[in-house]
């Protein structure tokens, strides 16, 4: 009875998915899919390498803090870090005193009451302080934003497939619509008509819908200017506020790696002592 | 329950046997996985990951543990307070990270596991109950990680739980009151997440009750083994321990060389980039896909594409999608039937050519298949594959199986166990 019923549903189970599958290929006949724009023109990451990359890498403190650099005077002005504390930024480098003058004059104020009255105030950040939110909520942001919103950048390298190098792409990514060609020397406009980039929206192929409403924030070279001497140039400015995300995003990863170093020696002297456990007490016995 | 032969704990000392003799808890502890207990000689490294499963299942709780105590179930405050937990908590980012991937390798570790007994007939008698009790200890560890999944409360949290809960709503009739009352309210909400949280802590114990009904039912007949022959006296068996006790130490070390590699050096690699963005009810990701170890049943619920009804009439009797819920759901209960679906005496795969081929060339294709088109976007190319892998996994279990067990020759057994370790027949006087 059992494998009598069994049969029957499994005839009706897999003869649904063979009709299911005839009918998936009918269609597909008589309507083929149409290509997108975006699977014709979105872009894979640009090549880019990082000194924390690798089981061995670590943040390269010096980038972090030109990266810091670029995040303050150019990505501040409309995305949060809404995770990262001021007093984090020991860990790029910086001293105690550095990071309380860092805090103080942060652009944006911490909002707080007035002690006197109770009203509504703000007040210089100090170290045990969240990085402040450029816009006091998010109808404020897309009210000065065209109606988009920045997305907050505490997590931004891990909430996009290829990280960083996303991040980098993004940023060099911005190019002149009209006459686009992708590799196969497609031309974007020519192919896809009604894709022209709207009003207000700007032209990105690394973007995943191709438009994005962020114009370029890197524009020119020495847009920043480093404290270290580095030519700021677009590239190495994007790379370095690439760097300086993954850093706000997994700021533990150095940890991570060195514990994990321990860990996988204790582990291979363990499993290798318990091997030569494992021969010795079934040396006698054939199995 | 044992075999004659089976050593028996001899209390040393005065307060071993005055233990012993109030509660003999070392005894049951000596009979279960002790000298104890007598276990073929030839089991093969597949034998490891029963006790594997176990180890996984004590990380998953003790990391939990952890960080429920310090994780906060709001929709306000969930996904902040695992990154409060990732940043500021002394080793956190550790015990999240174990926690994260802790599930994925007891889902690798409990797949080897079930591999081991579909390929060894471990589910036929007198096992069958072991089987039915390792199916039910499978389900819950689903509805478990599904719950956990929705705790970061992330945009996969969020949507997959909205899909997941979505599935209940497909049931005639009753289907959206009944999800409406699995959820607390209409969507997935602060109600949702506080029970989610509740039962997600809840489960793994239960989980664990449920595992030392499946070990009870194990020490009754005693293991299988490769060969699938029957125990038929002492020199076919060794004491678990030291003999096994030994070789899953080395099994356990390997085991956490992987887990460790993967936790300290590529953590975020089995999970989506999507679960590190706060859930927006508001905005819907483009691919909604579940955690990996879920895919090849997410495909099976996709694979369905057409109605079933009268044709010519328009008279739809299930509709696809209440056809892929059932088919989804139907694929794993049917694992509860398996005991009776395959009929063969002989239980290891290796004396079965015809299974064997089955199983091989039909059975794993499938299902590696469905793993990878269920986290595809539904285009041609992977709806067309999911369907014809999906069709054979039905198949397989529902009707090849019952008519290879009846038609299949096996191959000569060997006569004992010892005999196939050894390669010699065993003296007539034994």
């Amino acid at each position: 009875m059992v494998r009598l019923i069994a049969f029957l549903v499994g005839l009706f189970f897999s003869g649904m998915l063979l009709l299911g599958l005839g009918d998936t290929v009918i269609t597909a006949i008589k309507e083929p899919a149409v290509p997108s724009v975006e699977a014709e023109f979105h872009e894979e990451t640009l090549p880019v390498s990082f000194a924390h990359d690798g089981p061995l890498g670590k943040y390269d403190r010096g980038q972090l803090q030109r990266g810091l650099k670029v995040y303050s005077e150019v990505c501040a002005a409309c995305h949060s870090l809404k995770l990262v504390s001021f007093r984090d930024f020991a860990a790029l480098g910086y001293s105690e005193e550095q990071v309380k003058a860092l805090a103080k004059a942060w652009k944006t104020e911490v909002p707080s009451i007035n002690p006197e009255t109770g009203e509504p105030a703000t007040r210089p950040a100090i170290p045990a302080d969240k990085i402040p939110s450029p816009f006091a909520n998010e109808v404020a942001a897309r009210a000065a934003n065209n109606n988009a919103l920045p997305p907050d950048l505490s997590l931004i390298t891990k909430a996009r497939e290829g990280g960083p190098a996303y991040v980098y792409s993004l940023l060099l990514g911005y190019r002149d619509q009209a006459g686009y060609k992708n590799e196969e020397g497609k031309e974007l406009l020519k192919e896809f008509p009604e894709a022209a980039t709207p009003a207000g929206l700007h032209f990105n192929p690394w973007f995943a819908n191709l438009n994005i409403a962020m114009a370029a924030p890197i524009a020119a070279d020495d847009q920043v200017t480093y404290d270290d001497g580095t030519k700021a140039t677009k590239a190495q400015m994007a790379e370095d506020v690439s760097a300086f995300l993954t850093w706000a995003a997994e700021p533990k990863m150095e940890n991570r790696k060195s514990a994990g170093w321990a860990a996988l020696g204790f582990l291979l002297v363990f499993t290798v002592l318990a091997w030569m456990s494992y021969k010795t007490i079934w040396a006698d016995k054939k199995h | 329950m044992s075999f004659p032969w089976a050593q028996e704990y001899k209390p040393q000392g005065a307060v071993s046997k005055w233990v012993d003799e109030r509660l003999p808890l070392p005894r049951l502890v000596y009979n279960a996985v002790g000298a104890g207990y007598p276990v073929p000689r030839n089991l093969n490294y597949f034998w490891n990951f029963g006790v594997l499963a176990g180890v996984a299942l004590v990380i998953q709780i003790v990391t939990g543990i952890v960080l429920a105590m310090h994780y906060y179930a709001s929709v306000d405050g969930a996904f902040n307070s695992v990154e409060h937990i990732m940043r500021d908590v002394n080793s956190g980012w550790f015990v999240r990270y174990a926690h994260m991937n802790g599930a994925s390798f007891f889902f690798i570790v409990v797949y080897i596991h079930i591999f081991r007994g579909l390929f060894y007939g471990s589910y036929k008698a007198p096992r069958e109950m072991i089987w039915l009790l390792g199916v039910t200890i499978f389900l819950l560890m689903m509805a478990t990680a599904f719950m956990g999944y929705v705790l970061p409360w992330g945009q996969m949290s969020f949507w997959g739980a909205q899909v997941i809960t979505g599935f209940f709503s497909a049931i005639p009739l009753v289907g959206e009151p009944l999800r409406q009352l699995l959820l607390g309210g209409f969507a997935p909400d602060q109600a949702a997440l506080n029970r989610f949280f509740s039962l997600h802590y809840l489960l793994p114990f239960v989980i664990a009750g449920v595992i030392i009904l499946h070990i009870w039912a194990l020490h009754i007949p005693g293991s299988s083994n490769p060969t699938g022959v029957s125990v038929k006296g002492e020199q076919d068996t060794v004491p678990f321990h030291p003999y096994y006790t030994a070789k899953d130490g080395f099994g356990l070390g390997v085991f956490l060389i992987l887990f460790v590699a993967v936790t300290f050096f590529a953590p975020n690699m089995l999970g989506h980039p999507d679960n590190y963005i706060p859930a927006n009810p508001l905005s819907t990701p483009a691919h909604i896909v579940p955690e990996w170890y879920f895919l090849p049943f997410y495909a099976i619920l996709k694979a369905f594409t057409v109605d079933f009804g009268i044709p010519f009439t328009g008279i739809i009797i299930i509709p696809a999608k209440l056809m892929g819920v059932l088919a989804m759901f139907g694929s794993i209960l049917l694992l509860f039937f398996l005991p009776w679906l395959d009929t063969s005496p002989v239980r290891s795969g290796h004396y079965r050519p015809l299974f064997r081929k089955f199983f091989w060339y039909g059975l794993i294709p499938s299902l590696a298949i469905l793993t990878y088109c269920g986290g595809k976007p539904p285009y041609t190319q992977w709806v067309v594959l999911s369907q014809l892998a999906a069709a054979y996994y039905f198949a397989h279990f529902l009707i090849i199986l019952p008519i290879v067990s009846r038609i299949e020759r096996p191959l000569p057994l060997p006569n004992s166990i010892t005999e196939a370790v050894t390669g010699k027949p065993l003296p007539a006087a034994a």
